[in-house]
This record gives structure tokens, C-alpha cells and sequence, in this order.
């Protein structure tokens, strides 16, 4: 095919996305080699601040392990429940196309939004599970334990995001071949053995995908923990964004707030390159 | 053992799906409640617990001068920001993703799978990293605060999508269409548009839907990015929940915020159906 062509296909994109993104980062970079506040601009540093960073800031890390007890144990769940529910409305099931748009539906709903309601959900006094939970002389604090309010949040996230992993898990079942399947059945094998031996094997690469893609996306946990604790109680539930969205635009500690935020990007982009191997790794054996 | 597992499937079907519907009962009740029924203990059945009333759902359209939320003017913003920037990127994002799916680049060690990781990697990119540079930036080109500056940013969260969606749809375009159209007197946008392009319209719904689906339900960057000029209804509906918390406009106006998105869930689950969505995660 011709040569020229290609280059007008892939360039409008390509440079849109470049010219949004380029500078941003760039000056992400270069903030964070600075002290900067309004009067005097940027000043270089050097890296001062990521020496704070490193040597003097416990919170930061420990909003991070924060983050990564919060995003893993959401995404398991996520996928032990998302590929259950996907596996039981893969086959025949009575109102299959209901059950699949039903599940799909908190997905499609703000977080944001559908956290206010959640906060309602869960309010001490006048929510309905601590109306129900009352008659068995039980008044959980959801908000304000800091143990329970980080399972609330995993309560919350998982409403919220188990119907993406149905959705991806879901089309990788319906894009599976018949033929396995089909010599499974000639060899009379359970369903149990079927799922462990056929339906898994062939999900493993798909599996990989959706639990690579849903850990991105759990990683970015901010919104939610924002309007259903602010953080609270205490830094309890404090995750890496919220941290750097406090340091940087609200106490305007722009410089440092780059810093922390250049940090955690490569730190993300390590543990999930080391994650994606060793999943590869460990479900992809042959 | 067959017994057991219908069993347990229905079970786990079961709770699932009241899990999933609590909220929604629990806000449609709430939203028809008034001051008494919210604040003088819990009460769930309208006519029994309580009286139901309209007023939530009234305030929506009210001006704050009535003591009115006024979500119309959000709901539009919303709705306008989403599409712009969910159409532009499917143009955009299309187009690349053909390029990379039908051409080869080479540019030293890069190559097409490099390209097209570039552009699906911007997702991995945390929203705070960009949220300061992007609140200074558009600062300084007196963007903060516009429909225009927040459509520029939701470019950035969209067009990764619609690529990852596209590059693996047109792979499983075959080939062979696009051939036969240049061999037939097109030029390779006469193929790509005349040929290509209808044939790929599932893959451009569901392209579309996923843009769709994550414009509308961004808060970050319309929080950080706009204030009081420019309102999206996420950051509206939230900034209801800091004030007194009238929890029946509250909830009406988050029933109303989730209910276009009910469309596109069956509009998903359709072509799911269909088996289009299967190659995009391998």
C-alpha cells in the first residue's frame, strides 16, 4: 500500500494526544526539582524533595500500602465474583439478557454519585443496614472505624467495579472455542474438572488482561475515598492520590506534590510490569 | 452434584442481584421522603412508613433562588463535555487505530505495538500526576473553569480507549475488503471510509459506549479543573452532599444523573451478545 496514507491516518491522533500530554509532563518533572508557591514562581531545588520524600514523609508510604492492600483486595474479589457471576450467565440460564444488563447497570453509574447514596446506605443513625443490623443489638461505625471504613470502601468499590470485570470475563467465555468443550463432554468429564481443566486454561490469557486492566483503574482510588470519608478517620483510609491531591491543591505544596507524583507514577508503572510477569508466569505455565 | 449447583447458582445469583439493587431501591424511596421520614428514623415502604412526597424530585429544576438545586444546567454541561470529547476521540482514535492496524511503522526500535501501547498506556497514567500541571497550564491560557478546557482533558482520558477498542476490532476486519476496494479504482480514504468504516460499525458503538461511559462518570478533573462559571453534575451533585444533606433532592438527582447510562448498559450487553467486545482484552 501506499506510504504516505499511513502517516495521515495515524498522525491527527497521535500528536493530539502528544501535544495535550507533553508539556504536563514535562513540567511535572521539572516542579518537582522545585519549591513553588505564588510569589516567587519556580525556584530549582534539586532534589530536595524527593529526599523529603524518601527519607522523611512515613505517610506517603504508608498511604501507598494503603493503597495496595485496598486496590488488590478489591480486584480479587472483583474477579472471583465477576468470573462467577460471568460463568453462571454465560450457558442457558432463565433471563439471561436481564441478569447480564443487571449486572452490568453499577458500572455505568458515577462513583462519585453512587457513593453519596452509599454514605446514606451506611449511616449510623439513620441508614438501613444499621436499621437491620439494630434488631441483632449491632451499630457497626462504617465511616468512622478505621478498620471498618477501609471495608467499607472495599464494599463500595467492589459494587461499583465487579460488573467490568463480569463484562471482560464474560465476552472472553463467549469468544471461547466449542471443540474443547465438545471432547470434554465425549470424555464424561464433571463440571467441576471441566472448569479446572478447560474453561480456566483457556481464560488464563483473558484473566491476565482484566486484572491487569482492573488494577490500573483500582489504582487511581480517589473519588470514592474522598466523598465517603474524606480519608478518615484519621489518614485511615487515605490512598496515594488523595495524599498528593491534599499536599498539591490544598496546601499548595505544588513542588512536593510533583515530586510525590512523579514517585508513585514509576513506582505503578514497575509493579505493574513485575505484576503482569508474574501472573503470565504463574497462569500461563506451558 | 448437578442439583447442588443450580442450586448454588441461584443462590449467588440471588444475592448478587439484591446487592446490586439496594442502593437504587434505597435512593427511589428516599428521593420521594421528606424531613420527618429521613431524620425521625429509618422507614423504607411509601403509603406504610411513610407519606411520599415530590418535593425532591421538584427542587431539581428550581433555581437556588427558590431553594432549588437547579441540575439542568449540570445535566446539560455533562452531556455536552461527554460527547464532544467521546466524538472527538472516536474520530481521532479511529483513524490511528487504523493506521495501526493495516500499515507498519517503523522508526528505530518503535514499532507498531509500541505506538499503540503509548496510547493505551495513557490510561495507567494516575489522574493527579496531571492534575497539577493541567490546573496551571490551563491557567495560564485562561482555560480553568471552561467547557472547552475540561473537553481538551477528557480528550486525553477518551482517545486511549477508543484506540485499545479499535486497533483490535479492524484486525478482525479481514483485510481482503479493504484490498479489493483499492483494487477497484478507491483512493485509501474512499476504501477507508466507503468500506471499512461501514463495516465496522459495532466496533464503533462499542468504542463509542466505553468513551461515553468514562466521560460521564469523571469527577476528578471536573472538580479540580472547574469552580463556579462551568459545573459538571458529579461535582454538583457532590457539593449537595457537603451542605445540609437533604437527603430526598440527593437521591432524585442521583436517580436522575444514572438513568441515560441504563441505555447504554443494554446497548453494551447487545452487542456483547454479538461477540463483539471478545478480542478487545486479549
Amino acid at each position: 500500500m501506499n506510504f504516505k496514507h499511513k502517516y495521515i491516518f495515524l498522525f491527527p491522533g497521535l500528536f493530539v494526544l502528544i501535544g495535550i500530554l507533553i508539556f504536563p509532563i514535562i513540567f511535572v518533572v521539572r516542579l518537582s526539582l522545585s519549591g513553588w508557591n505564588s510569589y516567587n514562581g519556580l525556584n530549582f531545588i534539586g532534589l530536595e524533595n524527593y529526599i523529603r520524600l524518601f527519607t522523611d514523609d512515613p505517610r506517603f508510604w504508608e498511604s501507598f500500602f494503603r493503597l495496595s492492600f485496598l486496590s488488590v483486595t478489591t480486584v480479587v474479589l472483583q474477579y472471583v465474583i465477576g468470573f462467577a457471576l460471568a460463568h453462571m450467565v454465560w450457558k442457558e440460564i432463565k433471563f439471561q439478557r436481564f441478569f447480564r444488563v443487571l449486572f452490568l447497570i453499577p458500572m455505568m453509574t458515577t462513583p462519585v454519585i453512587m457513593t453519596v447514596i452509599w454514605r446514606t446506605f451506611f449511616h449510623e443513625s439513620l441508614g438501613p443496614v444499621n436499621d437491620i443490623l439494630g434488631n441483632f443489638g449491632l451499630s457497626p461505625k462504617w465511616l468512622t472505624d478505621p478498620t471498618l471504613a477501609k471495608f467499607t470502601v472495599i464494599i463500595v468499590e467492589v459494587w461499583q467495579w465487579t460488573p467490568f470485570m463480569f463484562l471482560l470475563l464474560l465476552a472472553g467465555l463467549l469468544s471461547l472455542p466449542k471443540e474443547p468443550f465438545l471432547a470434554a463432554a465425549i470424555d464424561g468429564a464433571s463440571p467441576v474438572r471441566k472448569f479446572i481443566y478447560v474453561t480456566f486454561p483457556l481464560m488464563a490469557p483473558i484473566s491476565i488482561g482484566a486484572i491487569i486492566i482492573r488494577l490500573i483503574e483500582a489504582s487511581k482510588i480517589m473519588d470514592t475515598v474522598y466523598v465517603l470519608t474524606s480519608g478518615g478517620p484519621g489518614t485511615s483510609t487515605e490512598t496515594s492520590s488523595f495524599y498528593i491531591f491534599i499536599k498539591g491543591l490544598r496546601e499548595f505544596q505544588m513542588g512536593y506534590a510533583a515530586s510525590m507524583s512523579f514517585t508513585y507514577l514509576i513506582i505503578m508503572i514497575i509493579s505493574l510490569t513485575v505484576i503482569a510477569k508474574v501472573l503470565t508466569k504463574l497462569l500461563l505455565k506451558d | 452434584m448437578g442439583k447442588l449447583y443450580t442450586f448454588l447458582k441461584y443462590f449467588f445469583i440471588t444475592i448478587w442481584t439484591v446487592f446490586v439493587v439496594a442502593p437504587f431501591l434505597w435512593a427511589l424511596t428516599t428521593s420521594f421522603k421528606d424531613f420527618n421520614s429521613v431524620n425521625g428514623g429509618v422507614t423504607y415502604i411509601p403509603w406504610v412508613d411513610f407519606e411520599p412526597n415530590l418535593e425532591g424530585w421538584r427542587v431539581l429544576i428550581k433555581s437556588p433562588a427558590e431553594g432549588g438545586v437547579d441540575i439542568v444546567e449540570p445535566y446539560f454541561n455533562s452531556l455536552f463535555v461527554t460527547c464532544t470529547a467521546s466524538l472527538i476521540s472516536i474520530i481521532l482514535g479511529t483513524l490511528s487505530a487504523y493506521a495501526l492496524s493495516r500499515y507498519t511503522f517503523k522508526a528505530g526500535p518503535i514499532k507498531n505495538n509500541d505506538i499503540t501501547f503509548f496510547f493505551i498506556s495513557q490510561r495507567i497514567m494516575p489522574p493527579i500526576v496531571l492534575s497539577i500541571p493541567f490546573f496551571l497550564f490551563l491557567g495560564a491560557v485562561n482555560l480553568l473553569d471552561s467547557l472547552i478546557g475540561l473537553i481538551v482533558v477528557y480528550i486525553v482520558l477518551l482517545m486511549p480507549i477508543a484506540v485499545w477498542i479499535m486497533v483490535d476490532f479492524f484486525n478482525k476486519v479481514p483485510r481482503e475488503i479493504d484490498e479489493t476496494a483499492l483494487i477497484d479504482g478507491c483512493n485509501p480514504y474512499q476504501a477507508f471510509f466507503k468500506v471499512v468504516l461501514p463495516n465496522s460499525i459495532p466496533g464503533l458503538i462499542v468504542a463509542g459506549m466505553f468513551c461515553i461511559i468514562f466521560g460521564w462518570i469523571d469527577f476528578f478533573f471536573a472538580f479540580i479543573l472547574t469552580f463556579t462559571e462551568v459545573q459538571l453534575l458529579p461535582v454538583k451533585i457532590v457539593a449537595l452532599n457537603s451542605s445540609i444533606t437533604p437527603w430526598w433532592s440527593l437521591s432524585a438527582s442521583a436517580l436522575v444523573s444514572v438513568a441515560p447510562l441504563i441505555v447504554v448498559a443494554f446497548i453494551v450487553e447487545r452487542y456483547l451478545s454479538k461477540g463483539n467486545l471478545s478480542g478487545a482484552i486479549k
